[in-house]
């Protein structure tokens, strides 16, 4: 090859590089390793990493089973190996796949259509108030505070630059928005008001009501899911304008955090105002039906710096994964999922109310709920671990007003059993006997949950 | 079609017709089963009031063995690496080792929860620190975030952190230089941090014009993004004069790290005065594209700007465990949930063990040759615009070929019916009717010499026939498609029939 093109050696073609800016060591990285010792490798470090632990963490990333045929799925290399699907001809398959997740989004949430992916749940919140901002043309935003605090900092973050100010709309007994609250908040230069439900703390929040109040003053309603297999036992947000969702409980591994898979669902009438892609059905010169990527122009690589967002790569394999979860579960099956989470959850908070308070019985949950407990829970926390069993997520560093308090999370996965021992060795008869209860300050210099 | 052009990669197989899964759907029917439940049956209805949903809407009922069938099915109308050559530009679509998929899946990394006690995560930490280490060494920068979920989102990273040192010294500045060969996602970036776009003239060999950029930089600049090389594949010859430029006025240099693949183990934007770049893990570190994502797009730094990397930062603790710093008061914040898409940061470790240093540069290497062994095979064939040299990827025109009436889209449409994926289309946008092409490392030379044989192939088809090529493709289970339609009434979900 080297002679074909007519060079003596490999370095000719790096010599545009100039000579003082081309590296002539080797790189200090690890050499090169065979694929068994890669493998090793990896497996040491999942040791490190928690295996074999029960959890009971929910908070914005769910552990739910996950079908085999997914994983058997996405790895054929036609879909993990294929860019996005600019060539329509050659790619029906992924942009057909689309499609039908587009339409599965819609039926779930209750609105018209959903886009192709975002990012993450929090990334998806973010984009919708942008999205809000273009459509109202009015520049402020609400946000609940038992929206999750990880999408509050996204949101921060990209709303400072767009110059969007933030007002924070704190919660009731309920645990839901307090309503009086938020009707005193929404103004005339409210562009939107940006909730969760189920919230934070796993309650079910009455969005009709929340939308009276910002319809009449002309903001629109965000409703962001994180917990997405609610969907098939709680009514979704039809009131909504957008809903930001984080379906990552449809079949997409914990992770460590991700990749996951945002999306955004909305009105027909907002579709122009929508960032990321979408797939749209036409027909060839045929007659054949065929799906492309279209509306284009609302995106940078048309648009450029007046595009409706930067976001160009999104989450497509694992939409897939979401895509075949909501197929395998379907019309019946994510029904009789999601009331397995309801059972999960209700059995553990009449359990630990037998020795514990669980806040915010007022208003419906799903399947997570705040257990409150007269001992700190970075300490429980820490005792559960040495039986192997991660408990519930300390709420201390984001809602100390909430005193001890832990966010615990249920779903089908979770046994009986394991929630039995769980509430023994965090409040019951089995958290005095335990031998290895430690003081406070030692567990918090431990930092046993952030 | 004349016998002469008959293609040696692919021909034509039987491909099973599909409908959509909600065609497929009959109540009864099932893929999914659940334990018996152990604890008590609840009531919904008395749990959730008039919250309870009660219908499912038009949710599919499939069996698994149609499952199964149905993703097959469409999954053999795709195009992939693994089916050949992807020759798209600045997407580096190179081979996705499966030993990555492999280690992604281990229990313990992949069901790690996001809020595990750090001490039951130093696994996950330890691989996104060695993880952090190498990228650092590979790019020659200082400090690192591995957050950002897409290369648009390295760059969104990036600029908050460029605004973020502009307003620590008192003035955030007002616009950011932008050169016109540059992918859309830079000034669409800049726009969302709120930064004014000032577009940079390319000069006549491609790069960015030094003397323009003197003529333009000044105190409202907050900084230049450069790809580089760039998106011609041409590599920035006076790219220390450009930083040099920007730094004598205060400016900082981003670089879009688009392309790296054209410079890993050979040069270190670090050491030719990059402030501050992304990474795509899923172009040049192998992590696969999946059909448009996910990607992962960490952003590396020099010195002065890593106070204000997105928070929480990978750090070890005085006890030599490692753990989150959530403590940075001069942080940009944070730009998603959790840490990054940890998936890929596994990929693309392990992408970087099975190489080591010899491996890095040799891939590096065979990619350029790789580009520039196109190059030779097509030049005089089809337009170089620029005889600039190439590194990883070269860029045609469509010059010749759009006499007779045919652009490069059509050019790249007949390419599907010889078994490859098109090349990029278009871009760069100083090019008019472009053909970009990135072969990558991974293309062994017979397939190199297929597709060079194609592109020679079309270009006398163009000759012969145009029309024959204004009509491709010919092979594909569907013609071209009607996308004007499609934008003007947006069908964008199926409904059932009669219902609208």
């Amino acid at each position: 090859m080297q002679q074909a093109i007519g060079i003596r050696s490999i370095d000719d073609l790096f010599s545009p590089i100039p000579a003082e800016y081309r590296l002539t060591r080797d790189l200090a990285v690890p050499r090169q390793m065979a694929e068994s010792e890669i493998v090793d490798w990896f497996k040491q470090r999942a040791k490190e990493n928690g295996e074999g632990y029960a959890s009971f963490l929910g908070a914005g990333a769910y552990a739910h089973y996950r079908p085999v045929v997914i994983d058997a799925l996405v790895q054929r290399g036609e879909f993990l190996t294929s860019y996005t699907p600019y060539q329509a001809e050659f790619a029906q398959g992924t942009l057909q796949a689309i499609f039908e997740f587009q339409t599965m989004i819609s039926e779930l949430t209750g609105m018209d259509l959903a886009n192709a992916s975002m990012y993450d749940g929090s990334t998806a919140a973010a984009e919708a108030v942008m999205m809000a901002v273009r459509v109202t043309g009015k520049n402020s935003a609400i946000v609940a505070r038992n929206l999750h605090p990880e999408y509050r900092e996204v949101l921060t973050t990209y709303a400072t630059h767009q110059e969007i100010p933030l007002k924070t709309v704190g919660f009731a007994d309920s645990g839901r928005i307090d309503l009086k609250e938020l009707e005193n908040a929404v103004g005339d230069d409210t562009a939107c008001v940006l909730i969760q439900s189920p919230n934070f703390f796993g309650t079910i929040e009455d969005v009709e009501a929340i939308a009276d109040v910002a319809h009449k003053r002309g903001a629109l309603v965000i409703v962001s899911i994180a917990e997405a297999v609610s969907l098939g036992i709680v009514e979704p947000p039809r009131s909504a304008d957008i809903v930001a969702m984080e379906a990552q409980s449809f079949g997409v591994p914990l992770g460590f955090g991700g990749p996951y898979c945002g999306v955004l669902a909305t009105k027909d009438k907002f579709v122009r105002q929508m960032p990321g892609r979408l797939a749209g059905q036409t027909v060839d010169k045929n007659g054949k039906r065929g799906f492309v990527l279209t509306l284009a122009t609302r995106e940078q690589h048309i648009r450029r710096e007046k595009a409706t967002s930067n976001i160009c790569t999104n989450q497509a394999l694992v939409a897939l994964m979401v895509n075949i979860f909501m197929t395998v579960y379907g019309k019946v099956g994510l029904r009789e999922l999601a009331k397995q989470n309801l059972a999960k959850a209700a059995y553990a908070v009449d359990q630990f109310s037998q020795h514990a308070k669980v806040l915010f019985a007022g208003a419906p949950r799903f399947n997570e709920f705040v257990v409150q407990t007269s001992e700190d829970p970075r300490a429980i926390h820490s005792r559960l671990l040495e039986h192997k069993i991660v408990g519930g997520f300390p709420l201390k560093k984001f809602y100390p007003e909430l005193g001890h308090a832990a966010l615990w999370c249920c779903t089908e996965l979770t046994t009986r059993s394991m929630i039995d021992k769980a509430i023994d060795l965090a409040v019951g008869p089995g958290a005095e006997s335990d031998g290895s209860i430690q003081n406070v300050k030692a567990v918090e210099a431990e930092e046993v949950a952030r | 079609m004349t016998t002469k052009h008959i293609t040696r990669k692919a021909t034509h197989h039987v491909n099973q017709n599909e409908g959509l899964i909600f065609e497929k759907s009959s109540p009864g029917k099932a893929a999914w089963k659940l334990p018996p439940l152990d604890v008590p049956e609840v009531d919904p209805a008395k749990l959730l009031g008039k919250q309870e949903r009660k219908d499912l809407g038009n949710m599919p009922e499939v069996s698994e063995i149609e499952i199964i069938r149905h993703f097959t099915r469409l999954s053999t109308w795709n195009y992939a690496i693994d089916l050949g050559m992807y020759p798209l530009g600045s997407c580096t679509m190179k081979y996705n080792p499966r030993v990555n998929e492999f280690v992604a899946r281990v229990e313990g990394l992949a069901n790690g929860h996001p809020y595990q006690a750090e001490k039951i995560s130093q696994g996950a930490l330890q691989i996104m620190k060695t993880l952090s280490d190498c990228l650092l060494e590979i790019t020659g920068m200082d400090a690192i975030t591995l957050q950002p979920a897409a290369g648009a989102q390295g760059e969104l990273t990036g600029l908050l952190m460029v605004r973020a040192y502009h307003e620590s010294r008192g003035n955030a500045r007002k616009k950011i230089l932008i050169p016109d060969s540059a992918h859309g996602t830079n000034p669409a970036t800049a726009a969302t941090v709120g930064y004014a776009v000032e577009n940079l003239k390319s000069n006549d060999r491609g790069m960015v014009d030094v003397a323009a950029l003197a003529a333009q930089m000044n105190e409202d600049v907050a900084a230049l993004m450069v790809t580089n090389p760039n998106t011609l594949g041409v590599f920035e010859q006076e790219i220390h004069k450009i930083a040099d430029l920007m730094h004598e006025k205060g400016g900082l240099l981003y670089m879009d790290g688009a392309n790296m693949n054209a410079l890993v183990g050979k040069a270190r934007p670090g050491d030719f005065g990059v402030d501050v770049m992304h990474l795509n893990l899923h172009k040049t570190f192998s992590t696969p594209h999946g059909g448009g994502g996910p990607g992962s797009g960490p952003v590396a730094v020099k010195k002065i700007l890593s106070p204000f990397l997105p928070t929480p930062a990978v750090i070890t603790k005085p006890d030599g465990t490692l753990g989150f710093e959530y403590n940075r008061p001069q942080s940009v914040g944070r730009v998603r949930a959790f840490y990054g898409n940890f998936g890929m940061f596994i990929r693309a470790l392990a992408y970087i063990f099975a190489n080591g240093p010899d491996g890095l540069r040799q891939t590096t290497e065979d990619a350029v040759l790789n580009a520039n062994y196109i190059r030779k095979g097509l030049e005089g064939i089809y337009d170089l615009p620029y005889s600039t040299p190439s590194m990883h990827e070269v860029v045609f025109s469509d010059k010749v070929q759009s006499k007779k009436g045919v652009k490069t889209m059509d050019l790249a449409k007949r390419l599907i019916d010889y078994g490859f994926h098109p090349y990029t289309t278009a871009f760069p946008l100083i090019v008019a009717g472009a053909l970009m092409i990135e072969p990558t490392e991974s293309e062994p030379k017979e397939e190199l010499d297929l597709f060079i044989e194609a592109m020679k192939s079309i270009a006398e088809e163009v000759e012969e026939d145009p029309q024959f090529v204004l009509d491709a493709p010919h092979n594909t289970r569907i013609s071209r498609l009607d996308e004007t339609a499609a934008a003007r009434k947006p069908v964008l979900r199926w409904k059932p029939e009669g219902k609208s």
